[in-house]
């Protein structure tokens, strides 16, 4: 499988304080690699450097075969980023949102593609109405579509169930699952063990700043239960 | 190059959109003029027949105080859902986002100058309808988003936002405003040009440094 995302030896200071230590992190297109660990293990941290929103301190990234950290505005385009904050506009429509970010990435065909994309969350009876009369659940729904209207190969998803109800966090991991799919790679961080972990395919264990344990099969919440506990 | 102007004119336009939505920046930014015109005609017993060695001053802090309130909204409507995160994740150099962010800002303050301006003018000083009048704002405006923008996002991560802002740039700010004001006098009066071009020398000085300092500068600030 070819490598589409390559940290080696990531490593971030704020002020004297080590929040990553020589993270290395290989993903290839079609896995899904969720990273957890418990609050202030770094995940957030490293999720941010390898969305070239923050710089580490040391280390090397490669996108897409390109050097994140010399060209990270060409790495970008090869990203879409589910956040828990929704990176959205309230007072802009759903489809306003999204054909704002269309044009920052120079989407070909934007009205036939925001279509799809609002189509594909079930947003778009919902399209002229202001993202802040939308539901949590549906503002997530509008972020994944906004990460992926650019067709990115690389997906990133930063504490993605955070806030959702039961029922808006089953409808999340089934468009994760199809987002996942295309030969995308997907990394998504999370301290839940009981949410999202279908259809991943490794889990890696943050703490102190460092991968403690890797988990490539048996993926289920008491084996990462137990893993995190170890750790 | 087309890429980076459509990246830049997609930033405007959303900026644009939402403060048409909105109202919040604008309608501030105007009554707050309109606000401050009326505080100095009674706070200096203006008359038609006084005014003149005074509109320069009023009319330049009127647009400074104003602009300000433009300024700490730019940055600050980017916070909500940490919407500045989406910006940042754009394939573009980041020192465009500034471009865009600063374009929009003056954009806010001229519109605020051309409501301004003609009210002075038909209360007080009828000459400050000139062209030349006209070149000083545009540039003493465009100066002025230029640094106001990156005092902005410096201020944007900052707690006490609101008061950071004023407290950094007005001094900043000070040589601009003492060039627009002489400039503007010098065209009130219908002195030589020679007499005061140095001082549109200086606001054209004041945008390229502020401007290329924002473009530099911006990446550090906003970035982790």
């Amino acid at each position: 499988m070819t490598v589409l995302l390559s940290a080696v030896n990531i490593g971030k200071l704020y002020g004297l304080r080590p929040v990553l230590r020589g993270v290395s992190l290989d993903v290839a297109r079609g896995e899904f690699v969720a990273i957890l660990g418990a609050n202030g293990a770094g995940k957030t941290t490293l999720l941010r450097i390898l969305a070239t929103l923050a710089r580490p301190n040391g280390g090397a990234l490669t996108i897409g075969g390109l050097d994140a950290l010399a060209h990270p505005e060409r790495a970008r385009a090869l990203i879409g980023l589910v956040s828990h904050q929704p990176l959205i506009y309230p007072e802009l429509t759903a489809r306003e949102n999204l054909e704002f970010y269309g044009r920052i990435y120079g989407v070909p065909d934007l009205a036939a593609r925001v279509e799809t994309a609002l189509r594909r969350v079930n947003l778009w009876p919902r399209r002229d109405d202001l993202a802040r009369t939308f539901s949590r659940g549906m503002i997530q729904r509008l972020t994944i579509a906004r990460a992926v209207l650019h067709d990115p190969p690389l997906l990133l998803l930063d504490e993605p169930f955070t806030g959702l109800d039961q029922a808006s966090a089953a409808n999340l991991s089934a468009l994760l699952r199809e987002a996942a799919l295309h030969e995308r790679a997907v990394v998504m961080t999370t301290h839940e063990l009981s949410r999202g972990l279908d259809g991943v395919t490794r889990a890696l264990i943050l703490k102190g700043g460092r991968i403690a344990h890797a988990l490539e099969r048996d993926i289920t919440a008491p084996a990462l239960a137990a893993l995190m506990t170890e750790a | 190059m087309r890429t980076a102007l459509r990246q830049v004119a997609a930033i405007v336009r959303k900026d644009i959109l939402l403060e048409l939505r909105t109202r919040e920046s604008i309608t501030a930014m105007i009554v707050f003029a309109v606000m401050a015109i009326v505080m100095f005609n009674f706070a200096l017993r203006l008359r038609v027949d006084t005014f003149r060695p005074l509109t320069p001053g009023v009319l330049w802090v009127t647009l400074v105080f104003a602009g300000t309130l433009g300024l700490s909204r730019s940055m600050s409507s980017e916070q909500i859902n940490q919407a500045i995160d989406g910006l940042l994740l754009a394939p573009c150099d980041r020192s465009l986002i500034f471009a865009a962010k600063a374009i929009t800002n003056a954009l806010f303050t001229l519109a605020v100058a051309l409501l301004v301006t003609p009210v002075m003018a038909v209360l007080f000083d009828e000459t400050l309808l000139q062209p030349g009048v006209g070149l000083v704002v545009l540039l003493g405006v465009v100066g002025y988003a230029g640094a106001g923008t990156l005092i902005a996002t410096m201020a944007a991560s900052t707690r006490a936002r609101e008061v950071f802002l004023p407290i950094l740039l007005f001094p900043l700010a000070l040589p601009l405003l003492v060039a627009a004001v002489i400039a503007t006098s010098g065209f009130l009066d219908r002195l030589p040009l020679g007499e005061f071009a140095a001082w549109i020398g200086v606001e054209l000085a004041f945008i390229v440094i502020f401007w290329t300092a924002g473009a530099l500068l911006f990446e550090y600030l906003v970035e982790g």
